[in-house]
């Protein structure tokens, strides 16, 4: 166990490198010039290009200038971006609501996700093909078309959830969490349905009947436990994906989260602020997934590590 | 390809049977065949997703069904009009017929699905080959290579990549996406290629001197590409979905293309007065993703050893 930990944590380290170099890549060396974009159709004085291109480096080989920015990442200096805000800084205030979004959306995940497997599971033949329907129907629509459908119907029909912004505390974070949710609900779902259906033909379940427990009881206490398993390792790696998801969702229902604040500098070409969340976000799904595979071995004890 | 799998492989076809005789073969591909063609939801899908790329290939034998057909003839006087006679889904904001749009869209949301799907095949066979067969330093470079693209969630990876590109076409698209989605398919093809590498077939190819790309042609790949096949039709609509939520992020496809992910993403303007604009597309996208989604589902389960 400590020496694949070890082994994993090299390899983590590696990847990181891997994948920040090619966001590095993909943002900084190709084709247009970051800072003659900045002024648009007015040309800048030479002097001012000359000296923005100094103070971000980019007249430095393409390899020093990642070395110099995963340098300055290690010691948690984000940079600034080009009109000399803190990166840092504007990270900073975003966090929460992305925090707050993703676990509204894990909280959504998680008990709609297994309340729904389960029933599937345990209600016959026509609650399973419903259930099944509507989460094939889901995971078939984009979610931006999802979180639109809800913003008319929950929001502006109805009026029962606010469509825009964070104003209204927690409430905000409902639909925009619920369909953030969405996805990962429907595979929490199918995942539950599919072990809890494997266990309920497992000899321990049968013990449990013999031995007269009701019906709930070996349903809650002995079957959904052994059924939880693969439900768990998904929710926590799908945070790192609904952290990628929220960039959709806050542009949809205007949340100020980092996912925002990606999209639009990557749409004004802020490419210090771009690398730097992005990072950051590779640096939490990794994370998130090592943090899941030493997980799998607690939860199930049959796995064991070469 | 069931039958190029079963001539090929030694083991299941041992003596020159008439191969004409369908009915007294067995093998995975054809039990899988034989309970595929008897499900309802692998027959209905399979229609719905024949009648999309009938769709996509000739638009023109759906679009003239009412109207012109032209998705560019447009009339700002109607603009995102409600549907009229002639015109069953309304009007865009130009005032372009939905109809004739939403059928020409069906072209470039499926070659993205198909074509990603394709290069994600591709790459994982060939890349997944190696490092299975070779072994050593050919599988700890691709592996690890494969762990960067892995470590990108993919949202945000395709985001990344596509903004560095200033023209993005149904192949930058279709590129970007397959370059993030390979991964995963390489992986279980390096891991089924290494299940097949020492059985006996392939140790008597060897003894007979077969060169090692024979052997992985005629003997390994046909035992070993069967789940990547099947995990890729269950990527399809995933692919699909994935174009339309990157071009309503403005990195996918541009205009003057003509594409569900597109109407779609120019709906969000009016769509709380407008709904037919949101409606309408994403009915023709869901129908389509669901159908692929199915299909794929059937596949899998026909060629599931474990559940038959």
């Amino acid at each position: 166990m400590g020496r694949y930990t070890v082994r994993r944590l090299i390899q983590m380290v590696f990847v990181f490198f891997g994948v920040t170099l090619i966001i590095y890549a993909a943002v900084w060396a190709l084709p247009g010039d970051p800072i003659r974009a900045l002024s648009g159709n007015r040309p800048m004085s030479e002097s001012t290009i000359n000296s923005l291109r100094e103070q971000f480096h980019l007249n430095d080989p393409f390899y020093m200038q990642y070395l110099t920015y995963i340098g300055n990442l290690l010691r948690g200096d984000l940079g600034t971006d080009f009109s000399g805000r803190s990166v840092a800084q504007q990270m900073g205030s975003r966090w929460p609501v992305t925090i707050n979004l993703a676990l509204m959306a894990l909280l959504f995940e998680a008990v709609f996700g297994i309340a729904l497997g389960t029933i599937a599971a345990v209600r016959g033949k026509v609650t399973d093909y419903v259930i099944l329907f509507f989460s094939i129907s889901i995971i078939s629509l984009p979610v931006f078309v999802l979180a639109y459908m809800g913003q008319i119907l929950l929001g502006v029909k109805a009026g029962i959830f606010p469509v825009s912004g964070i104003n209204e505390g927690w409430l905000s974070y409902i639909l925009p969490g619920f369909i953030l949710a969405t996805t990962g609900m429907a595979s929490v779902a199918r995942l539950v349905r599919s072990s809890v259906l494997e266990n309920l033909k497992a000899d321990y379940t049968r013990t449990a009947h013999a031995k007269g427990l009701s019906n709930f009881r070996v349903l809650t206490r002995h079957v959904l436990r052994n059924s939880l398993i693969p439900a768990v390792t998904f929710l926590a790696i799908d945070l790192g994906y609904l952290m990628g998801g929220a960039i959709v969702i806050e542009g949809v229902f205007n949340l100020p989260g980092i996912g925002q604040l990606l999209f639009r500098s990557t749409a004004a070409q802020e490419g210090a602020v771009v690398v730097g969340v992005a990072s950051l976000l590779v640096l939490i799904f990794l994370l998130t997934n090592l943090l899941v595979d030493l997980l799998y071995g607690v939860l199930d004890p049959r796995i064991g590590y070469e | 390809m069931s039958d190029h799998v079963l001539s090929d492989n030694p083991t299941i076809v041992p003596v020159v049977e008439p191969m004409n005789d369908l009915t007294t073969q067995s093998s995975l591909a054809r039990d899988a065949w034989n309970d595929m063609r008897r499900n309802p939801v692998f027959l209905l899908s399979a229609s719905v997703v024949l009648l999309m790329l009938v769709m996509a290939v000739w638009p023109g034998l759906f679009a003239g069904w009412f109207g012109s057909g032209d998705p560019r003839q447009c009339d700002l006087a109607v603009s995102n009009n409600g549907p009229a006679p002639g015109h069953p889904f309304g009007f865009d904001t130009q005032g372009c017929d939905v109809y004739a749009n939403v059928i020409h869209g069906a072209s470039a949301s499926i070659s993205v699905g198909l074509l990603v799907t394709l290069f994600c095949f591709v790459l994982a066979v060939v890349l997944g080959s190696i490092s299975g067969f070779f072994g050593g330093w050919y599988d700890a470079v691709i592996s690890r290579i494969s762990d960067v693209f892995f470590g990108f969630p993919f949202l945000l990876g395709a985001l990344i990549l596509l903004t560095s590109f200033s023209e993005r076409s149904i192949w930058t698209v279709s590129f970007v996406l397959a370059l993030l989605g390979w991964p995963t398919l390489a992986r279980l093809m390096r891991s089924t290629v290494k299940s097949v590498i020492d059985v006996d077939y392939v140790l008597a190819a060897r003894g007979l001197g077969a060169s090692n790309w024979r052997i992985i042609t005629r003997h390994i790949l046909p035992n070993a590409v069967t789940p990547v096949i099947v995990l890729s039709t269950l990527n399809i609509g995933a692919f699909i979905v994935a174009e339309a939520t990157l071009t309503f992020l403005g990195v996918g496809l541009q205009y003057p293309a003509i594409s569900w992910g597109l109407q779609l993403s120019a709906a969000q303007s009016s769509f709380t007065v407008s709904p037919h604009l949101l409606i309408f597309p994403s009915l023709f996208l869901g129908v389509t993703v669901v159908s692929f989604v199915l299909l794929g589902d059937v596949v899998r389960d026909a060629f599931d050893p474990k559940l038959r």
